[in-house]
Formats: structure tokens, C-alpha cells, sequence
């Protein structure tokens, strides 16, 4: 598709702290898989504390659906099951033994093998965990064929990784990559690029692949909103979605016969010192990445971006899903007439402050809620940031009344939590969004199975 | 500043539950939020959110008002003294507008928010700021010579009535300021029409119709020039007659984005386009008078810019924006010129739309679900053939 799709909608959020184009190792002393990282996943250890892993060792498969594995980022040794309120399973810690010792897997040229074969390496590995599947966001089912599988290059939430410059010299892999995800669907892989930034060979060259180009503000960079806009999501139909990243890691179970859990991601945040790109692994603790780099003071540390990110200690880990780290600071302060004072600091999408004099200002933005939660009042602020043909405000309501036959009719099988992120930001009535998003998307779920 | 802060923080726990004035945690909590942005953080979604909040954007409606209010006060004061024959300086004339307006925003105000008070420490929650915005409406919308008592009468009608029964700000069907209009058009129709209302302590002999008062009587060759009426040097409600200063509130409005242009837009547009309809089809000279005088007389104006756009009450969807608006304006002109009982048709309409307002809605949603619907068809269709 040559033709340029034009995001008109949105709104890019400026942010001190973008991620300068280095790249450094990370090292951390401990890492732990999340089993919340993952929706609508119950956790059944395979393990138990003290157990020695592998690289690609399964820790936990999925409850109901136990041919999901969660394997092991890194050799070492199964520490501790650290758990919540209900005994719901948070983390699960491993600590390296600094050792690189890999579960092996066949591999294999995916162009000649079976798709059969080359799900079956997937699940074995845990790699197949990172394909997922709208609706719901849940991991995808490998007896499905999906209609698509959508791979979006460019990440537009704020101070996102740049993907050209993570994927950089990886065109063999990521081909390789690709190759096996066109097994894996009767359907079209879609590799969807910013029309005017990507400008890496890795994707520019991708062969066997459908090229989208887009243009226009977050969240033209959301998989969601180019789905809705090449082809949308209707009632029983399923589309796989990942990350390039993950293309690249399949690519290497391939080429290389191994589980390669690497990745690079970005440090940003206003509280970051000196923030760049970190090539870690996944699951690692963040605690060596954030020490001596980050600005006295309270900070929040989430894990992911500050739209859509989970929030996280300072001596959390990276969540599965995410390639990206951000550090801002706190908000638990009052302001003396806050709503009533100029503000040329305040960053607002409104034209209420005198800070949109300034569109390229960058802002230090914390976490204060900036005002109290109301009743929705205002009207057609959700539309302006919501590049999709579908009533979000009516969606929501429809969710906090529990009508699923409303909410299908309005379109919740094309949406997703992420996708309605600015509406949250933007919204005057500081309602949560996101997490009604989620609600209706797990109960029409639980409606439907 | 920081003493301040202090002495709230000191006093706070006495207002939390188990506190002494536990019964007053509202109350406390409205003051306290209005001196201090509150010091809560996101716990769950976006980790950042917007700076704008509800304080804000009524405050920025309140602000568009002044323009409407100053003048209103002054002119209140120069249709008295010209009613008397007398010409008195600025000063004179604004003072005895706001000796005779100031009282009426003061009782809408205390009355109306009073009321919030009690019902958002009944409910348990935040008090609303919507009030803020309704409280400055109503004496904007009323006669400079309205009894004190009848105005806190209206308040309370119109906030029990016609919002907190409802649920509250957000919830209510028809716009709040507008009730307590209407109740007291329906309920003291003398001190609300007729010739002698319009103008502060008018001398008897000087007739104290508004344009439309004229229009209405067939006296088409009383009305004031039309930018008399532009500026608002007419009788009228106080804040009503001067356009010019209704839209410098709109301007305000606009920029900001809290008002919607859809339906400002198309409100104009609609009673422009009615009074075009009429001067086709004129008939009498009231059908025939220019289709711009319809805008600028009576509430047109206000109502297209403060009452139309609230957002609780018009149409939500940004298709059913147009559909509203140009109705309001149709059936405002409509009523001013076909129905002998009533002069103005604004505060009507708009009511009257308000409860359509839900059906606009409704249908163009329903397009948008058809929309899906039929993708969904043509889309098993073709998996079918394959």
C-alpha cells in the first residue's frame, strides 16, 4: 500500500528526557517474570524455589490454557515466589548465576518448515508469549488463524524508543523473523511504519510483508488505531499483534536455535540524569539502571511509558510488554489557587493555559491528579484524541453500565486500553478510563468463552 | 501562603470521618480544594493528566460572563436615568446597575451553592463546581428589578428540581439556569413580561418595551437600530442586550475549546436562516424585519453562547451538535414570530431541545453502530464465497 495514512487526531505530549542515541549494557542482580504482565493468565508453577534454571527453562504455565510457558530470562537459580493480597503470585525472582547457559531448540529455516513446527518451538521457548491478540490483549492461541498479524515500527507515546534505532543492523533476523509469523496466518503480516521517520533498511526492505505508511500525532504509533484504519476488527475476528523487538527475537530462535532474551530500551523521564538506551534483558531489575541516574526527590518509576505504563519500585523489574522506562516525579503536593493561576508551566491540550503560546515547550510533568474526580460534564474532548470511528464516551458509559450487547455494538472488539490513554489524560472529569477499558474487555471475554 | 497550608493541614482532621465536624467534610473539602490543588497523585492508567480540571473550566465560563455583567450593570443604569429623562456620568450610571444587580448575584450564589453544599455532604462526595457557572447565569437572565426573594425561590427550584434530583451536576436533563427561568415565567409572569419589568425603578411615562415587546404589537417602527441593539443600549434582562459583550465572552469561550463552535455556530445560523425563511414568506412586517435583527435582539445571543453549549444538556455527539443548534435557532425565531403569547422564544427552545437532545444523540450513534454493523455483513459475506 503506497498511499499514506493521515492520523488527524491526537496529541503529542512533550516531556523532558528523551533517550540520547547511545546505547549502553545494563546489568542488573536479579530478574523475575510477572505473571500480571500478562491478562487474563493463571499462574501454575512448574518449579520450585531453590530449583536451578536455564535460559528458556519453563517457570510457569498458564492454568487454563497449559500449553502457554513462561520460561526463564536468564541461567541461574528459581529464588523466591513473591506474593499479593490473595496470594495472587507479583513477581517471580531469579537470580543469575552469570553464567550464559541456554535451553537448546532445534531452529530451522522457517520458510521451509511446517507451521505446526514452528509453533510448537514458539510455545516451547515462552517466545510465543509475546504474540498477542486483539481483542483483549491476551496472548494469542496458536489453533487460531488470525486474520492479520500487525507489526507496528514506530512507537509514538511519549519519549518512546526509536524502533530504527533498536532493530539497527538486524535485517537477516528480522526477515528470518517474519518469515515464521507469515507461517503462522493464511491472512497478511502488515508492518506498519511512520511515513516520515522509519528510515531503516530493516523495515524499508522487509520482503513478504504488506507495508502501511502513517503520518499525524500519538497515537498514530498504536497497532489498535492501524488495524482500525487498514482493516478494523469486527465481531469473531482475531488479529495477532507484536513488537519489532520480538520479531527479532523469534528471528534468533531460528537462526540461532536458542531463546534470546535481549532487548533494548529506553531510559527517558524528566528525573533521569542522563537518559539513553540500554540494551537488558527481560524481566531484569532496574535498580543498577536507575542508581546514580536519576534526580534526588520523589520519583515514580513505571515500567513502559507514562500513558500506559505499570508503576514499579525502584527496585522493580521491566515488565514483560515493555521497552521503555521512564522516571518522573512525584505529585503529592498542593498548589496554592492552582486552577485559578496563569500557569505557564502547566501543560494542558485545552487552550486554557498561556502554555500553548509555546508548542515546542517541553514540560516536567508529575503525577498529581490535577483536580478532583467528577461526573463526565464535558463533551467531545474524548473525540479529539481518538483517531477511531467510534463513539468513545458513549463506549465507556456503555462498560460502567455492564451492557455488552451495547458495548459490541459500539465497537469494543477494536479497542484497547492503550488506545483510550489520552482520552484519560485529556479528561476534564479525571475519570479512570483505562482500567473501565480493561473491565469491559474481561467481561466480555469471561461473556464470550 | 505556606501558614495557610498549615492551618488547614492542622484543622483537617477534624473534618474527616470521626472528626467533630465530620458533618461538614464537604464543605471543608470545597474551601480547601478551591485554595489548594489537591495533593493527589494518579494510582492507576496514565501516570500524567492534563492540568485542566472542572475548577478551571467553569472558572473560564464565569470569566466570559464578566464582559456580559459589567455592561449589564451599567446599562441598567442608563435605561433608568434615561427613563427619567436624566443623564448621569459612567461612574453614576454603573453604580446604580451594581446597587441593583450585585444583590441578585449575591443571593443566586449563596442560595444556590448552599443547597450543593448539603446535598454533596448527604451524598458523600466533592461539591460540584457547576453551580459557579448556573449561579452567575441566573441573575444574567432576569429583570434588574426581580424581588430578592423570587430569585432565591427560582435557585431553589431550579437546583433541587431540575438538578439534584437528577444526581447532580452532569446528570441534569434541562440547563439548570434556564429552569429557574422558566419557573419564574410560569410562576410571576407579571414581574417577568410585559413593558414595565425591563427597566430599574422606569418613569411611568416612558415606554420600557424591549424590541421584541414592539415586535410583538406590531409596533415594527419602535425597534431600536440594530447596532443600538448590537452594543445593548436596549432594555432587556441584564446581561442579554449587549451582543457585543456576549461575544467577547465567545471569544473567550472558543479559544479556550470549553464552549463547542458546533453549536454556537449553528444556533446563528439557525435563527438566521428562519428570519431568511420569513422574509420570504412575510406576510406582515414582523416576518419581514432583516434576518440579522432576529441574532441580536433578546436572548438570542446569550442563549446561543452561555446557554445552548452547556455540555451537560446539548447534544454529546459532535454530528448531533449541528442538529441541535440549528434547531434552537429555528425554533427560537419561530416562536418569536407565530406564537401572540410569548415575545421571545430562546429560553424555549432551548429547553425543548435540551430534552431532544438525547434522541440527536441516539440517532447518530445508532449510524455509527449501522455503520459497524453492515461491515460486519459485508465482511461474512465475503469469507462465505471464499
Amino acid at each position: 500500500m503506497s498511499e499514506v495514512i493521515r492520523i488527524r487526531k491526537g496529541l503529542n505530549i512533550k516531556i523532558y528526557g528523551e533517550a540520547s542515541r547511545t546505547v549502553h549494557n545494563g546489568t542488573a542482580l536479579e530478574f523475575a517474570l510477572k505473571p500480571t504482565d500478562f491478562n487474563g493468565v493463571f499462574p501454575k508453577l512448574l518449579l520450585q524455589e531453590g530449583d536451578p534454571v536455564q535460559v528458556g527453562t519453563p517457570i510457569f504455565f498458564d492454568k487454563y490454557r497449559d500449553y502457554l510457558l513462561f520460561t526463564s530470562p536468564v541461567s541461574g537459580t528459581f529464588r523466591e515466589i513473591r506474593r499479593g493480597p490473595k496470594r495472587v503470585i507479583l513477581e517471580l525472582r531469579i537470580e543469575p548465576d552469570g553464567k550464559d547457559r541456554y535451553v537448546s531448540f532445534a531452529g530451522g529455516d522457517p520458510v521451509q518448515m511446517s507451521r505446526e513446527d514452528i509453533t510448537v518451538q514458539l510455545l516451547k521457548s515462552g517466545i510465543w508469549l509475546h504474540i498477542r491478540q486483539r481483542p483483549y490483549s491476551i496472548i494469542a492461541n496458536p489453533k487460531d488463524d488470525p486474520k492479520a498479524i500487525h507489526i507496528s515500527a514506530f512507537d509514538t507515546h511519549p519519549l518512546a524508543p526509536d524502533c530504527d534505532l533498536v532493530v539497527e543492523g538486524q535485517e537477516k533476523v528480522f526477515q528470518t523473523g517474519l518469515n515464521a509469523l507469515k507461517r503462522l496466518t493464511s491472512g497478511i503480516v502488515h508492518l506498519n511504519l511512520d511515513a516520515l521517520k522509519t528510515k531503516s533498511p530493516v523495515f524499508l526492505n522487509a520482503t513478504g510483508v504488506q507495508l502501511n505508511r502513517f503520518t499525524g500525532p500519538h497515537p498514530a504509533g498504536n497497532v489498535g488505531i492501524q488495524i482500525h484504519h487498514i482493516d478494523p476488527i469486527n465481531k469473531g475476528d482475531i488479529v495477532w499483534y507484536l513488537n519489532p523487538q520480538a520479531v527479532i527475537t523469534i528471528g534468533r530462535l531460528f537462526l540461532e536455535g536458542r531463546y534470546d532474551p535481549s532487548r533494548i530500551i529506553a531510559l527517558t523521564g524528566s528525573e533521569v540524569t542522563q537518559p539513553s538506551y540500554y540494551r537488558v534483558t527481560t524481566g531484569m531489575g532496574i535498580q543498577n539502571l536507575v542508581k546514580g541516574n536519576t534526580t534526588s526527590g520523589q520519583n515514580r518509576f513505571i515500567s513502559g511509558n507514562v500513558l500506559t505504563g505499570t508503576r514499579i519500585e525502584r527496585q522493580g523489574y521491566l515488565g514483560f510488554y515493555d521497552y521503555q522506562l521512564t522516571v518522573i516525579p512525584e505529585g503529592e503536593h498542593h498548589r496554592f489557587f492552582g486552577w485559578a493561576m496563569p500557569g505557564l508551566d502547566r501543560f494542558s491540550f485545552s487552550r486554557s493555559f498561556p502554555s500553548w503560546l509555546l508548542p515546542k515547550r517541553k514540560y516536567r510533568l508529575d503525577t498529581n491528579l490535577n483536580g478532583g474526580r467528577r461526573a463526565f460534564v464535558m463533551t467531545g474532548e474524548f473525540e479529539k484524541v481518538f483517531p477511531m470511528d467510534i463513539y468513545p464516551l458513549q463506549l465507556i458509559k456503555a462498560i460502567m453500565i455492564e451492557d455488552i450487547d451495547l458495548m459490541e455494538q459500539l465497537g469494543i472488539y477494536e479497542v484497547d486500553e492503550e488506545d483510550f490513554a489520552l482520552c484519560e489524560f485529556v479528561d476534564t472529569s479525571k475519570t479512570s478510563i483505562q482500567d473501565t477499558v480493561r473491565k469491559g474487555l474481561d467481561l466480555i471475554r469471561k461473556e464470550m468463552s | 501562603m505556606k501558614a495557610l497550608r498549615k492551618f488547614i493541614d492542622r484543622i483537617k482532621p477534624q473534618f474527616e470521618k470521626g472528626g467533630r465536624f465530620e458533618k461538614l467534610h464537604s464543605t471543608f473539602d470545597a474551601f480547601e480544594t478551591f485554595l489548594f490543588v489537591p495533593d493527589k497523585v494518579t494510582t492507576s492508567g496514565s501516570h500524567i493528566r492534563d492540568a485542566m480540571d472542572m475548577k478551571r473550566t467553569m472558572s473560564v465560563v464565569v470569566a466570559a460572563m464578566i464582559p456580559a455583567l459589567l455592561f449589564g450593570m451599567w446599562n441598567v443604569g442608563f435605561q433608568h436615568f434615561r427613563s427619567l429623562g436624566e443623564m448621569e456620568g459612567f461612574w453614576n450610571l454603573f453604580l446604580y446597575g451594581f446597587v441593583k444587580v450585585f444583590p441578585i448575584v449575591v443571593v443566586s450564589y449563596v442560595v444556590g451553592l448552599g443547597i450543593e453544599f448539603i446535598f454533596a455532604q448527604i451524598r458523600g462526595h466533592e461539591v460540584n463546581e457547576g453551580y459557579l457557572v448556573t449561579g452567575m447565569l441566573i441573575p444574567l437572565i432576569v429583570p434588574p428589578d426581580i424581588p430578592l426573594w423570587m430569585v432565591a425561590l427560582s435557585v431553589v427550584f431550579a437546583v433541587i428540581i431540575g438538578k439534584e434530583v437528577f444526581g447532580g451536576t452532569g446528570m441534569n436533563i434541562l440547563n439548570v439556569a434556564l429552569t429557574a427561568r422558566a419557573f419564574l415565567f410560569f410562576a410571576y409572569p407579571q414581574d417577568m413580561s410585559g413593558d414595565k419589568v425591563w427597566i430599574a425603578e422606569k418613569a411611568d411615562a416612558f415606554s420600557g418595551a424591549t424590541p421584541l415587546g414592539h415586535l410583538l404589537v406590531g409596533n415594527t417602527e419602535a425597534i431600536p437600530s440594530f447596532s443600538d441593539m448590537f452594543y445593548g443600549l436596549i432594555p432587556g434582562s441584564v446581561g442579554e442586550t449587549s451582543t457585543l459583550a456576549i461575544l467577547l465572552g465567545a471569544v473567550l469561550l472558543l479559544f479556550t475549546g470549553v464552549a463547542n463552535w458546533r453549536v454556537m455556530l449553528s444556533v446563528f445560523a439557525g435563527g438566521w436562516l428562519m428570519g431568511l425563511l420569513f422574509n420570504l414568506l412575510a406576510v406582515n412586517e414582523y416576518m419581514a424585519i432583516p434576518a440579522h435583527y432576529h441574532l441580536v435582539m433578546g436572548g438570542f445571543a446569550f442563549g446561543a453562547v452561555f446557554m445552548a453549549t452547556d455540555p451537560v444538556t446539548a447534544a454529546q455527539t459532535q454530528k448531533g451538535k449541528y442538529m441541535y443548534g440549528l434547531l434552537i435557532g429555528i425554533i427560537a425565531v419561530l416562536i418569536r414570530v407565530l406564537n401572540p403569547a410569548y415575545p421571545e422564544g430562546m429560553m424555549l427552545a432551548i429547553l425543548f431541545m435540551n430534552v431532544f437532545s438525547p434522541l440527536i444523540d441516539h440517532y447518530v450513534v445508532h449510524a455509527n453502530i449501522n455503520r459497524r454493523l453492515k461491515r460486519l455483513k459485508m465482511n461474512t459475506g465475503v469469507s462465505k464465497v471464499n
